[in-house]
């Protein structure tokens, strides 16, 4: 066993390199699986409480799809996330968009109420046993210098910044990604100059939603997925998505990166169960000197 | 002082309010372990249902990790009667204290550097989980193996030490909720009560005439950390053991907050109708599904989401205010207003 409070020192600075290497392409996945939660949270105002939940269901298709079918988590991102952008699609136009104008509480019940659903219906369905994805590729790895790389992260993490790229490219460069931050910049502007902003509410849930069906898939890789991983990576999203600053896509890709490698080497340093504890003492830091986030906006 | 509590508070209230009262007194002349068990669980809930409803309801910050609270409470209490033999009504004084501090730790490093909204809740589950993986690692206290309390049976009740049976603990939880209800209501009829909703309702305007809004809003805190902790002192000796991962957890933050919400936020009975209504659905599910034989974990959940979906969706000021108009209890303007 480790000595409990063992800082650097008895460590040999590649295992720390690798460590902080390996955190850092998890954390690029945790950036995408959070960007939604800032996207739904820029345009919408709504906070998804249900976030992690959405995305253990991806996991659990990518799961079925794998056991069943054989098929490659990685590919199967496409389709899981036409499906899940049909989930969130009919989420919110039917639950959340009558709740756009509720106070914080109500949607969060409402969300809440989402959230133990979802959670509990795996729960019945899939039993509270770990599934996991075992790729061909599983135990392959990649060497540069000292470092050591498992082939399944650096893959994962390829593919989350596609997708990131792609979203933010959406949102830059199409018309429909333009009306869409129209409705985030002036709710009652968008709708003066003719948007159909309840659409427009209902699209971007359901791209967030697609972004993390994606992720999802891609985390398969990485985790066992379990009903009450749903929770904990909402919170965990929670945490990425304010250190990066709410509201920003690229907050959210820093912050994931930046939790990423706090939660690695914090569990290398000192022990691997209390990591979360140190991305919430990130979090705390962050809130108190730069509420808004690296990125964010000071909200007014 | 009392006739000023009492003021224009409609008789039919006062008779209706007495009658629920002394039933809730009597009840365990008639009533079989299980009942009471449920009852002290309501009990429970509406206590900390009231104390968080003066942070969120009251003061409109809106906090989801009361846990933290909870958890502080019961450890402080249960380390000092465990490791030291002192009992929890001297204890209670040290969770009062340490949960006070944790919430004007808290509050006053939100509010000095005007975190709000989502983002303050945010922290405060941040500290709530925090506290969690401190426990789940502090070895003194039994870390992640949990802290046991001795269990004996006992003949009598000793009330000194809460060591007896569920009748003592019910009427304790009991008392704890009555004191809470007249305080709340005493508050909202106080000046503090005032400046708390004109927060809510509008911190600038709040600020604007005169309200020391960062001074008020520490009081809600610490306040409702204070009472909470109680409710953790009284949780660590009826259930005789706490394990990091329970008292702590986000779960049990948000199971806090659902009766008052559902009940409706920033009402005095609204904790009081929301706890009762929950817990009685959550064991009636539990009973009917036993009754038919049905043993699927996570189904009683499904249920319990499938209502507070509906809930939320049809009642958005929650069950007591549509109720209280129903009842013909809809006091004249002094009423503190809607809440928003």
């Amino acid at each position: 066993m480790r000595p409990e409070f063992c800082w650097g020192s008895c460590v040999p600075l590649e295992v720390i390199l690798n460590v902080a290497a390996s955190g850092l392409l998890t954390g690029l996945v945790y950036g995408l699986t959070s960007d939604w939660l800032s996207v739904i949270f820029g345009v919408v105002r709504v906070v998804n409480f249900a976030h992690g939940e959405m995305m253990t269901i991806a996991m659990y298709l990518a799961v079925i799809l794998f056991s069943y079918y054989k098929l490659d988590p990685l590919l199967m991102m496409v389709p899981i996330a036409v499906v899940l952008f049909v989930f969130g699609y009919a989420i919110q136009h039917v639950l959340i968009t009558p709740f756009i104008n509720r106070p914080e509480h109500s949607q969060f019940i409402l969300l809440v109420a989402i959230a133990i659903i979802m959670v509990n219906v795996l729960l019945i369905v899939f039993g509270p046993d770990a599934k996991s994805v075992q790729p061909a590729y599983a135990f392959d790895s990649f060497q540069i210098g000292t470092l050591i790389l498992d082939a399944t992260k650096v893959y994962a993490a390829a593919a989350a910044i596609i997708v990131a790229a792609a979203l933010f490219g959406f949102f830059r460069f199409t018309l429909v990604g333009k009306a869409i931050r129209a409705c985030a910049d002036n709710y009652a502007g968008a709708l003066v100059v003719g948007l159909d902003v309840k659409r427009l509410y209902a699209l971007t849930f359901g791209l967030g939603a697609a972004c993390v069906g994606a992720a999802g898939s891609m985390m398969t890789l990485l985790v066992d997925v379990t009903p009450p991983l749903g929770p904990a990576y909402t919170l965990l999203a929670f945490v990425i998505v304010i250190t990066g600053g709410l509201g920003s896509m690229m907050g959210a890709l820093v912050g994931g990166v930046l939790i990423g490698v706090t939660e690695a080497l914090g569990g290398l340093l000192f022990t691997p169960s209390a990591k979360s504890m140190f991305a919430f003492g990130l979090l705390v830091l962050i809130l108190l000197f730069r509420p808004q986030g690296i990125f964010g906006k000071r909200p007014t | 002082m009392m006739a000023r509590l009492l003021a224009d508070v409609p008789a039919r209230a006062l008779v209706m309010l007495g009658v629920f009262f002394a039933a809730l007194c009597v009840i365990p002349l008639f009533a079989n372990d299980y009942f009471i068990t449920v009852l002290i669980l309501i009990l429970y809930f509406a206590f900390v249902g009231q104390a968080w409803n003066i942070m969120t309801g009251f003061a409109g910050q809106l906090s989801l990790g009361h846990a933290l609270y909870v958890g502080l409470g019961a450890y402080a209490a249960a380390i000092l009667y465990v490791k030291f033999g002192i009992s929890p009504w001297i204890g209670l004084g040290a969770s009062i204290v340490i949960a006070a501090a944790a919430g004007a730790v808290i509050g006053f490093l939100a509010f000095r550097f005007g975190v709000g909204g989502v983002y303050f809740a945010i922290l405060t589950i941040a500290f709530a989980e925090c506290a969690r993986i401190g426990f789940d690692h502090w070895r003194w206290v039994g870390a992640a193996s949990g802290l046991f309390l001795p269990v004996a049976n006992y003949t009598q009740n000793d009330l000194w030490n809460l060591r007896g049976s569920p009748i003592m603990f019910y009427y304790v939880v009991l008392g704890m909720t009555v004191g809470a209800f007249v305080l709340c209501h005493a508050l909202l009829r106080s000046r503090v009560g005032y400046y708390w909703l004109a927060i809510r309702e509008s911190p600038e305007a709040a600020q604007a005439l005169g309200i020391d809004i960062f001074r008020y809003k520490m009081y809600a805190v610490v306040l409702s950390a204070a009472m909470t902790s109680l409710s953790g002192v009284l949780f660590a000796f009826y259930y005789n053991n706490l394990f990091p991962e329970q008292v702590f957890h986000i779960s049990r933050s948000i199971e806090f907050i659902l009766g008052p919400i559902i009940g409706g936020i920033g009402t005095l009975f609204g904790p009081i109708v929301g706890a009762f209504v929950l817990t009685t659905l959550g064991e009636s599910v539990e009973e009917v599904m036993r009754a038919l034989g049905i043993d699927i974990p996570g189904i009683k959940q499904v249920f319990y989401g499938i209502c507070l979906l509906l809930v939320v969706m049809f009642l958005p000021d929650g069950i007591w205010p549509p109720l209280r108009k129903r009842l013909g209890l809809d006091r004249k303007p002094r009423t503190p207003g809607k809440p928003k």
